[in-house]
């Protein structure tokens, strides 16, 4: 046992969900303690060096999911946080054609639809954003929070009126590839519109559950608020500073290098955490950013879990499927035809329908696909302390990459950032011979680097049958698990991963809520 | 005025098209005491459901081949084994491993048990668990593939009965089982699949249910509601067993007309329906391609949704929207048939002798990936080069099937694009589409081609120009998330009614979908039935 | 064992235990029944005569289909312990634990015995296979958990000269085995290990062997027993023994929870009775938050034992408050008149809170007289189980016969 006094609220891990969690609990009056494994926070939302003199944002590189009420509540920018771009747009890059913006006003024959079809989504979006916010409901309780969120959640999607509930109910199943052709002409415009539908899943657009996840980000983006696309000064690692900063002034502290080995469990209940150093750390109860596998299988333990738990826990879908590219250029990068003001934007990669189902098709079966989709930003435009003078970053995620790659990632790694390499090049010339460093970050490596089992950003997989009311699994849902004094706060929870912060913030409420005296 | 029963009376409902649906609900309409007609464009009845003699004596089950979601309810009621109808279960059924090997499957529990085994003692009895959590779903469905899907957008009573019925049943499997469900109903059948088996031959022997008739692969979201699908049947109240129809399919349609006929029912074949008659948003009956107009205030189409909306209604009749959602409902075809005569049955050297698992459906796909594969090959616009095969030699069972001595096989395809990426089919893909089949078939069996008598190839197209089926697609239409309950066929018109007054829909486009179930055809004539007020 | 070689599993799906050929020439009556994959005998001669055998003299019964798991390896103990609602770190090696095990909802897999073999060395038998649980229960421990069913073969000795033949086989020192305990002893030259367990509530043993020393070992026993009125049994006779002994048996008085369909079929240890096994101060194993939540709320129903009135046995019979039949309350799981106690005997499930000793319930029986259905309404009394509990079961040493 410790000696000293245990905390309320031990956090492990403290990656942006984490820190969002501690700081809400410190300015409740909690005594909160965050352990990070690494020497600085932030997870997979930190900011790298991966050649000399060019920083880059590890995962996510840009910030467009976080709700602007968050930002507001934690005071993030009085904590030091500034945006170095916002609403940056997003274009599709084809070869042989200019970027085409996803803008209306770009689409021709497709803008009447374009705009019929924004303005529907966004619709959904706002009836949906208020369910990504709450923690989900229970089944089958007699508990009336249970009943009344699922009326709740009734009541948004009546709301919508008789012929959007309709179509909300119907495409809500469906495959994106099928909901883009009914609606659009362009190949660009519909692989483009796709494209952010299987970012970070493992779905190819005509896999259904692809419109689910879609208006989950819609619906993220939806109730961030009207910062949109944004770039934080100093790359996402600055957010993670600004958040740990609130965290700290708040009261909350923060040990670096502090990896945890073991949640301690007595009398069936969380009772503090040992570190690998074998020191013992007691506290009231315990938080875990990590994933649920890792903070089930390897933090807890299944001698503290029921065998059907531990099956649900092994059965959670976790494999990543999107790689993060950094390239290192000794000069901007040109795209034929690209204003400036796109190029320091969202460039996507996925000229069709068929081109992303086809680079999905190579992951079902562990390979990597000779032509992949790629979400390219160039934040050293946007920020140019982010490379030596005149030079650039390029930041691309790759997608779609295996965790497992068949005949294992040994010597695989540089063969397919050349072929990335190539694949740039052909829209891009010239790009191939600027690069003077690079860095590939595969699933798997992603899963070393940041300890996140899988390599997933999202934690585990989004998909109907993991989504909201059975996230990650039954049994661990509204932040708590079977062991009393446990909860979970990361990617793995209900909303999910992306740099959004409500899994932190929903899990630090019903913290409150429980522990309330 | 025409007088169709040459009786002089008028008739109280048409049905456009004998399918097995459209005789069901004509049956069930006519033993309400309806005076009705089915008219068939073909001069066969059945539709998909027909026995065929395309080769000498050969009887060929040309499109559906084998039974088990026929339900029995609907049997009973309407007097079918009275009308000659037997079903005889399968004894087995087996996939052939590509490097020699063979997983089958047996009736009996221990035997199945150690078959298993021999692949992977752990899945032999994860099976136990696998066989209880798809019957926990059988059980929660099946009392509703004879309901008709409530509206959520409605207020009406009967909606709101109908949902608090559905949510009730659901509260009912407790909280844990409720969570399957959910996730049942959206996983894809190979993640499903990884939650029991570990053996690659397991997974894709069960597998094979998820995709039939689907243009999804077994990775695909909602492929394992697919498998429920196929499992839901049961035959003499063994759930998920299938058989053969003695005769051949056609058998369920024969039994089927003579049912109708004996309760006073007609029908007309030859008798192609050119056009839907409305007046005042009401219809009054149908124009036949001669010209001839058959009167009746009430006509079932048991056609597709799109053929029923783009073909015979006038599309000045319908709203609007109505009309974008038939357009848009998703009825790609995927499945190609081989119907084979062959002059002995062929060896298959995997399987040891005395086993009779080849007395059931026989399968080549060993692995997951193969079978998505396949699928890969549909999504490009080509037939699988390497398909997934749904074969069955029914006259081991059914002697009457063939001369003495010969056989008949049916083998089913899974994938054959209804449109090739190379351009349409002809006469030559056919072949080449054909000899893929052939050669996988080979691959298993040494003699299996010099015992060919007689092959007849179809592929979607083929389907759809004989059968009427749009895309050639097996069930009307997708089996889908977006697609099943209240949104089969459009959201808003899933209760078998249209937007015209008086017509209704009575084929698988409807909940809950197809397969030679007869479930829509019943549900339809029930909706018809309540709204004339003839039904308590 | 037979020469021939067997059929495949396609042409016989059932095996054969090493004591089939001797099994087979002992029955009269040509009765056999699957279990667990082998073909065992049912009847020898008549159920009644084997009963009486069990409580007069002794019998033997091949218990070679009982499901054997070995658990082994450095954490066998905590990995079991997770498992069993039973605190196992009391078991001591040599000796044997009867114990139930429940899923995540605190209800009930199955019943079966633990052998403490050794350090890290156990065994697992029980009635129905159930690798897939074991398995994924195995999830973070270093065990090795395999099936050794057909590795062992078994017969289970049971009844008052039981001690007494196994004595006259030459088991030097049998008598000193006390009840749960596992002695290592040799019979036929080869070693032989026993327990003194089994499913008749009696004096009796269980013993485990190689298969290839199956007939030897039988033909010694039968030897051994001649003079002590040692006989075959089928699974009949035994199965009146465990109602009087108050076991309870697998789809009979329960159905596990990794097999049940419908919602609600699913019973707890609490339910069944079997509360004494159910250590809630061990530390976590399967099922305790649900469990212990269940405690706290009190049982909704309870597996009890009945005297019913008059000598039908009421096999099936719903239970009501009343003799009209107005309130149903529960059912009979198992039931037959004991020829020992002479009394009509039942296992029933009684809803709360009709379940408590004394309560007079009526039981819905139908007999068939003559092919004429008939219908009684029988009064039974809830009881105390065992319904038969002799002191010989556990006197060590037993009384020589």
């Amino acid at each position: 046992m410790a000696s000293a006094a245990p905390h309320d609220v031990i956090v492990i891990g403290g990656g942006h969900n984490g820190l969002v969690c501690a700081a809400l609990l410190a300015r409740r009056g909690r005594s909160v303690l965050v352990l990070e494994a690494e020497s600085a926070v932030g997870g997979a939302a930190a900011t790298r060096e991966f050649a000399p003199g060019f920083r880059v944002s590890a995962c996510a590189h840009l910030v467009h999911l976080m709700p602007a009420r968050l930002i507001e509540e934690l005071s993030l920018e009085r904590h030091g946080l500034e945006w170095a771009a916002q609403g940056l747009p997003t274009s599709a890059l084809m070869p042989d054609a200019p970027p085409l913006p996803i803008e209306s006003q770009s689409l021709g024959a497709d803008r009447g639809a374009y705009e019929d079809y924004a303005a529907q989504m966004q619709r959904f979006a706002r009836a949906l954003g208020p369910v990504l916010e709450q923690v989900p409901p229970r089944l089958g309780t007699h508990e009336w929070s249970d009943i009344a969120g699922l009326m709740r959640l009734g009541w948004r999607i009546r709301r919508l009126g008789r012929s959007d509930m309709r179509e909300l109910l119907r495409i809500g199943g469906m495959n994106v590839h099928d909901l883009l052709e009914e609606h659009f002409a362009s190949s660009a415009l519909k692989g483009a519109l796709a494209f952010d539908a299987v970012l970070g899943t493992n779905f190819g657009p005509r896999s259904p559950g692809t419109v689910l996840t879609l208006l989950y980000r819609l619906a993220a983006q939806c109730s961030a608020g009207p910062r949109g696309l944004a770039q934080p000064r100093g790359g996402v690692g600055a957010l993670s500073a600004a958040l740990a900063r609130a965290a700290a002034a708040a009261g909350a502290v923060i040990r670096t290098r502090a990896p945890v080995s073991e949640v301690i469990v007595e009398g069936d209940h969380a009772a503090g955490v040992v570190l690998e150093s074998g020191e013992r750390i007691a506290a009231r109860c315990v938080v875990s950013n990590a994933d649920p596998k890792t903070t089930f299988l390897r933090l807890l333990g299944p001698r503290h879990l029921d065998t059907g738990f531990v099956r649900r826990v092994t059965h959670l879908r976790a494999r990543g499927l999107a790689a993060k590219l950094h390239l290192a250029l000794d000069r901007a990068p040109a795209f034929a035809g690209a204003a400036a003001r796109l190029l320091g934007g969202r460039l996507l990669v996925a000229p069709s329908l068929e081109y992303l189902e086809r680079a999905f098709n190579h992951a079902k079966y562990g390979e990597y696909s000779s032509a992949p989709a790629f979400e390219v930003t160039v934040p050293s435009l946007n920020d140019p302390a982010l490379a030596p003078s005149g030079q650039h970053v390029l930041s691309a995620v790759v997608q779609y990459v295996p965790y497992e790659l068949k005949g294992g990632w040994e010597g695989k790694r540089e063969r397919l950032t050349a072929r990335c390499i190539d694949a740039l090049e052909r829209l891009s010339p010239g790009l191939g011979a600027s690069v003077i460093g690079s860095e590939l970050l595969t699933p798997a490596d992603i899963e070393r680097e940041f300890h996140i089992s899988g390599g997933h950003w999202h934690h585990a997989d989004l998909a109907f049958d993991q989504f909201f009311m059975v996230r990650p699994v039954p049994g661990a849902t509204q932040h708590r698990t079977p062991l009393p004094g446990l909860y979970l706060c990361g990617a793995g929870c209900h909303p999910g991963g992306g740099v959004m912060g409500t899994a932190g913030r929903n899990a630090a409420l019903e913290i409150l809520k429980s522990t309330a005296a | 005025m025409s007088d169709p029963a040459g009786r002089g009376e008028r008739l109280d409902a048409l049905i456009v098209g004998a399918g097995h649906n459209g005789l069901v609900a004509a049956c069930y309409l006519a033993r309400a005491g309806l005076r009705v007609q089915v008219l068939e464009r073909n001069p066969f009845i059945g539709g998909a459901a027909v026995s065929r003699r395309l080769y000498q004596d050969f009887t060929y089950s040309n499109c559906s081949y084998v039974c088990s979601l026929l339900r029995p309810e609907i049997m009973r009621a309407l007097e079918l084994p009275r009308f000659g109808l037997q079903i005889i279960p399968y004894e087995g059924g087996c996939t052939f491993m590509q490097g020699g090997g063979h997983l089958a499957l047996y009736d009996n529990h221990d035997a199945l048990r150690r078959e298993i085994a021999r692949h992977s003692a752990r899945d032999a009895e994860a099976y136990d668990r696998y066989a209880r959590d798809v019957m926990r779903q059988c059980k929660f469905i099946k009392p509703l593939l004879m309901r008709e899907p409530p509206d959520p957008t409605s207020f009406k009573p009967r909606d709101l009965t109908e949902l608090l019925y559905l949510g009730q049943r659901f509260h009912r499997l407790g909280e844990e089982r409720m969570y399957d469900t959910l996730r049942f109903w959206t996983m894809s059948a190979a993640d499903f699949l990884d939650e029991y088996f570990e053996s690659e031959i397991v997974k894709a022997h069960f597998a094979g249910s998820s995709i039939i008739g689907t243009a999804l692969g077994p990775r695909s979201p909602g492929t394992a509601y697919v498998l429920l699908h196929h499992y839901m049947g049961d035959i003499d109240d063994t759930v998920g067993a299938w058989g053969f129809a003695r005769g051949g399919m056609g058998a369920i349609s024969q039994a089927l007309g003579r049912s109708l006929e004996a309760s006073g029912g007609t029908i007309r074949t030859d008798a192609p329906v050119a056009q839907l008659k409305v007046r005042g948003g009401r219809t009054t009956g149908v124009v036949l391609e001669g010209g001839e107009e058959i009167d009746a205030p009430v006509v079932l189409s048991n056609l597709d949704v799109k053929r029923t909306f783009l073909k015979i209604v006038e599309a000045k009749e319908l709203p609007a929207d109505f009309l974008e959602r038939v357009r848009q409902f998703k009825i790609r075809g995927s499945s190609g048939k081989l119907n084979i005569a062959l002059d002995g049955l062929p060896r298959f050297p995997a399987i040891p002798a005395g086993s009779p698992c080849t007395r059931g459906d026989m399968h080549v796909t060993d692995t997951l990936e193969m079978m998505e594969r396949a699928y890969d090959d549909w999504k490009e616009g080509r037939w699988s080069r390497a398909p997934y095969i749904d074969m069955l030699i029914p006259s081991q069972i059914d002697p009457t099937m063939t001369p003495h001595g010969k056989h008949y096989m049916s083998v089913f395809v899974q994938y054959c694009p209804y449109q090739l990426a190379e351009g349409e089919w002809n006469a030559e893909r056919r072949r080449g589409f054909g000899a893929t089949v052939i050669e996988t078939i080979a691959n298993h069996s040494p003699n299996f081609k010099d015992l060919i008598l007689h092959a007849e190839v179809r592929t979607p197209w083929d389907i759809e120009n004989e059968v009427g089926l749009t895309e050639g697609n097996i069930f009307q239409g997708e089996l889908t998330m977006d697609q099943l309950l209240f949104n089969r066929p459009v959201p808003g018109y899933a209760q078998y009614r249209a937007p015209v007054r008086g017509l209704y829909l009575c084929g698988s486009s409807t909940h809950p979908g197809g397969g030679v179930m007869g479930a829509p055809g019943a549900n339809a004539a029930r909706a018809v039935l309540r709204d004339l007020k003839r039904l308590h | 064992m037979s020469s021939s070689a067997p059929l495949p599993h396609f042409q016989q799906p059932l095996l054969k235990t090493p004591f089939h050929e001797r099994a087979r020439s002992l029955s009269q009556v040509e009765r056999f029944v699957a279990w667990s994959g082998y073909t065992t005998v049912d009847v020898f001669t008549t159920v009644e005569q084997e009963y009486f055998a069990i409580r007069n003299a002794s019998t033997l019964y091949d218990l070679t289909p009982m499901v054997k798991y070995r658990i082994g390896g450095p954490q066998a103990l905590e990995y079991l312990n997770r498992l069993v609602t039973r605190d196992l770190r009391k078991l001591k090696p040599g000796r044997v634990a009867y114990c139930v095990w429940c899923n995540d909802a605190g209800h009930l897999l199955d019943d079966g015995t633990i052998f403490s073999l050794g350090e890290g060395e156990y065994r697992l038998c029980t009635a129905e296979r159930q690798i897939d649980w074991l398995l994924d229960s195995a999830i973070g421990f270093e065990v090795e958990v395999s099936e050794i069913t057909a590795q062992i073969a078994a017969l289970a000795l049971q009844g008052p000269t039981s001690c007494a033949v196994l004595k006259a086989a030459g088991l030097a020192g049998i008598e000193q085995l006390k009840p749960f305990e596992i002695g290592h002893f040799e019979l036929s030259r080869r070693p032989l290990m026993v327990s003194r367990t089994g499913f008749t509530g009696d004096l009796g043993y269980e013993l485990w062997m190689p298969p290839e020393a199956a007939l030897e070992n039988w033909d010694a026993l039968m030897e051994a027993g001649r003079t002590r009125g040692l006989r075959a049994i089928g699974s009949q006779a035994l199965n009146m023994a465990r109602i009087e002994a108050g076991f309870l048996m697998p789809h009979v008085d329960f159905v596990s929870a990794e097999q049940t369909i419908r919602t609600g079929r699913d019973r707890s240890p609490l339910e069944l009775g079997l509360g004494w096994l159910v250590d809630f101060t061990k530390g976590h194993f399967n099922g305790r938050r649900a469990l212990l939540a269940e405690h706290l709320r009190g049982a909704r129903r309870q597996l009890v034992g009945l005297d019913v009135e008059g000598n039908k046995p009421a096999h099936n019979a719903l239970l009501y408050t009343d003799a009209k039949g107005r309130r149903e309350i529960g059912f009979v799981t198992s039931a037959t008149w004991s020829p020992t106690c002479k009394r009509n005997i039942a296992l029933a499930l009684l809803d709360a809170p009709h379940f408590s000793t004394g309560t007079t319930v009526w039981a819905d029986i139908y007999l068939n007289r003559e092919l004429k259905w008939e219908r009684r309404m029988a009064a039974a009394r809830v009881v105390d189980r065992p319904f038969f509990a002799p002191e010989r079961r556990r006197a060590t040493p037993p009384a020589d016969f």
